[in-house]
């Protein structure tokens, strides 16, 4: 049986671990709030701008962008959105699990990758595909500018044709507790569908519904990842909390257990005293 | 006769800067000149470029915003404006526009050779000095 002081020292531990894990959990749940509002008031835009091109699509008879362009799917590009940190269960695990299924089969060679996050990057710096760039997630209040260069650098990279598909890897935000591992195709952009019901009248476009389509599609896809992104964001502060909270719980437990073994312990001592104390009495009769 | 109103929504990917019902005339920089928009215009979608963007309300108050490349729809008595960035008057960092300025003006004197840079260069100083003269505005 364990000594009383290596128990002690034990507990001591594990109530150190809980104190941290429970911080972190404290910081994790008033993130995920602010990050959910944060989503919450990108949505607006991001719904607009799909409504637009909606009706511009709608409106444009020859609707021919680079962008748009549908080529046989020989070398992608895959923007991974990981985590900076780690310590957030199997978030990162998950999102690197989906990433390589959607390689997989694929030659390394065709395959480039832009990473958000530390934890991507270092994940895929030790396979064998190029990392073509890689930018940092902020945590908290995330702008559209840090994540408007990692879009643009897709787009070039498919328009220069040096890629024939885009993919975005991202744990979609179900609620705090369910994140889901979503690949989505984020180019050739596939035009919203145009539904024959003539929208409510006929728009005056200035300049022209091709050329507008021309200006709205970057955009599109700008909006398209920096939504992700913020989605991932507050996926992350989700499954961070949703660890760190059964990880307070596990280390109650075992807090619990040890506690228990103490006092056994403890009893066991002073019995043995008394034993000793007892039969050394009798002894001296 | 009560001034006819529609409603108005500014809304940059970081948040919705505006929305009011009682708008009676809007002025908005396009990308080939201003352009107003008064209640129950035609459907229009048009591009906007860096600009001052002005409201007018039934109360008689006018609002002033500092605005960069966006999209403008106009449907229904509705507009619709998805802007990269939207600022009312008083909202805007004048100190911050102010450096933003000097730097783009810095990077102008020392760039000639490259294009990218002086376009991008360019654009920023517009930015700027649209903040700044907007800002003005305010007061």
């Amino acid at each position: 049986m364990a000594s009383m002081r290596d128990i002690r020292r034990r507990i001591r531990v594990v109530k150190n671990i809980q104190q941290i894990t429970n911080a972190m959990k404290m910081v994790a749940a008033a993130r995920l709030r602010r990050a959910q509002d944060r989503a919450e008031t990108a949505r607006p835009y991001a719904d607009k701008m799909f409504f637009m091109l909606e009706s511009l699509s709608r409106a444009a008879q020859q609707v021919e962008h680079p962008l748009l362009e549908v080529r046989p799917e020989e070398r992608i590009a895959v923007v991974v959105i990981g985590a900076e940190r780690g310590l957030a269960g199997s978030y990162n695990a998950n999102i690197m699990r989906r990433t390589t299924e959607l390689l997989k089969g694929r030659d390394p060679e065709a395959v480039k990758l832009i990473t958000f996050g530390r934890k991507a990057t270092t994940f895929f710096r030790r396979r064998p595909y190029e990392i073509v760039m890689s930018s940092s997630l902020p945590a908290t209040n995330i702008q559209f500018a840090e994540v408007r260069a990692a879009a643009a650098k897709v787009r070039e990279l498919f328009e220069a044709r040096e890629v024939d598909a885009v993919y975005l890897v991202y744990a979609k935000f179900i609620n705090a507790a369910v994140q889901r591992p979503t690949a989505l195709k984020l180019l050739p952009i596939a035009p919203p569908k145009a539904e024959e019901e003539a929208g409510p009248a006929e728009y005056i476009f200035e300049p022209g519904p091709d050329e507008l389509l021309g200006r709205l599609l970057p955009k599109y896809v700008d909006t398209q990842v920096f939504r992700s992104a913020v989605e991932a964001v507050a996926s992350e502060h989700g499954a961070r909390m949703t660890a760190m909270t059964s990880a307070t719980n596990n280390a109650g437990e075992v807090i619990d257990s040890l506690t228990l073994s103490y006092n056994k312990a403890r009893q066991a001592a002073i019995t043995k005293e008394l034993l000793e104390i007892v039969s050394g009495a009798e002894a001296l009769r | 006769m009560p001034e006819k109103t529609f409603t108005l929504e500014i809304v940059t990917p970081d948040r919705v800067v505006m929305s009011d019902d009682q708008a009676v005339s809007l002025v908005a920089p396009g990308v080939s000149g201003y352009l107003g928009v008064l209640a129950n215009h035609a459907p229009l979608m048009t591009e906007l470029g860096i600009g001052e963007i002005t409201v007018r309300r039934a109360s008689g108050e006018e609002i002033h915003l500092a605005e960069t490349q966006g999209f403008m729809e106009v449907s229904g008595n509705k507009v619709t404006i998805l802007a990269e960035s939207a600022e009312k008057a008083e909202e805007i960092d004048v100190e911050r526009a102010r450096a933003a300025l000097k730097r783009a003006e810095d990077r102008l004197a020392r760039t000639h050779e490259d294009e990218v840079d002086f376009a991008r260069a360019e654009t920023a100083m517009k930015r700027a000095l649209n903040r700044l003269r907007v800002a003005e505005r305010g007061h």
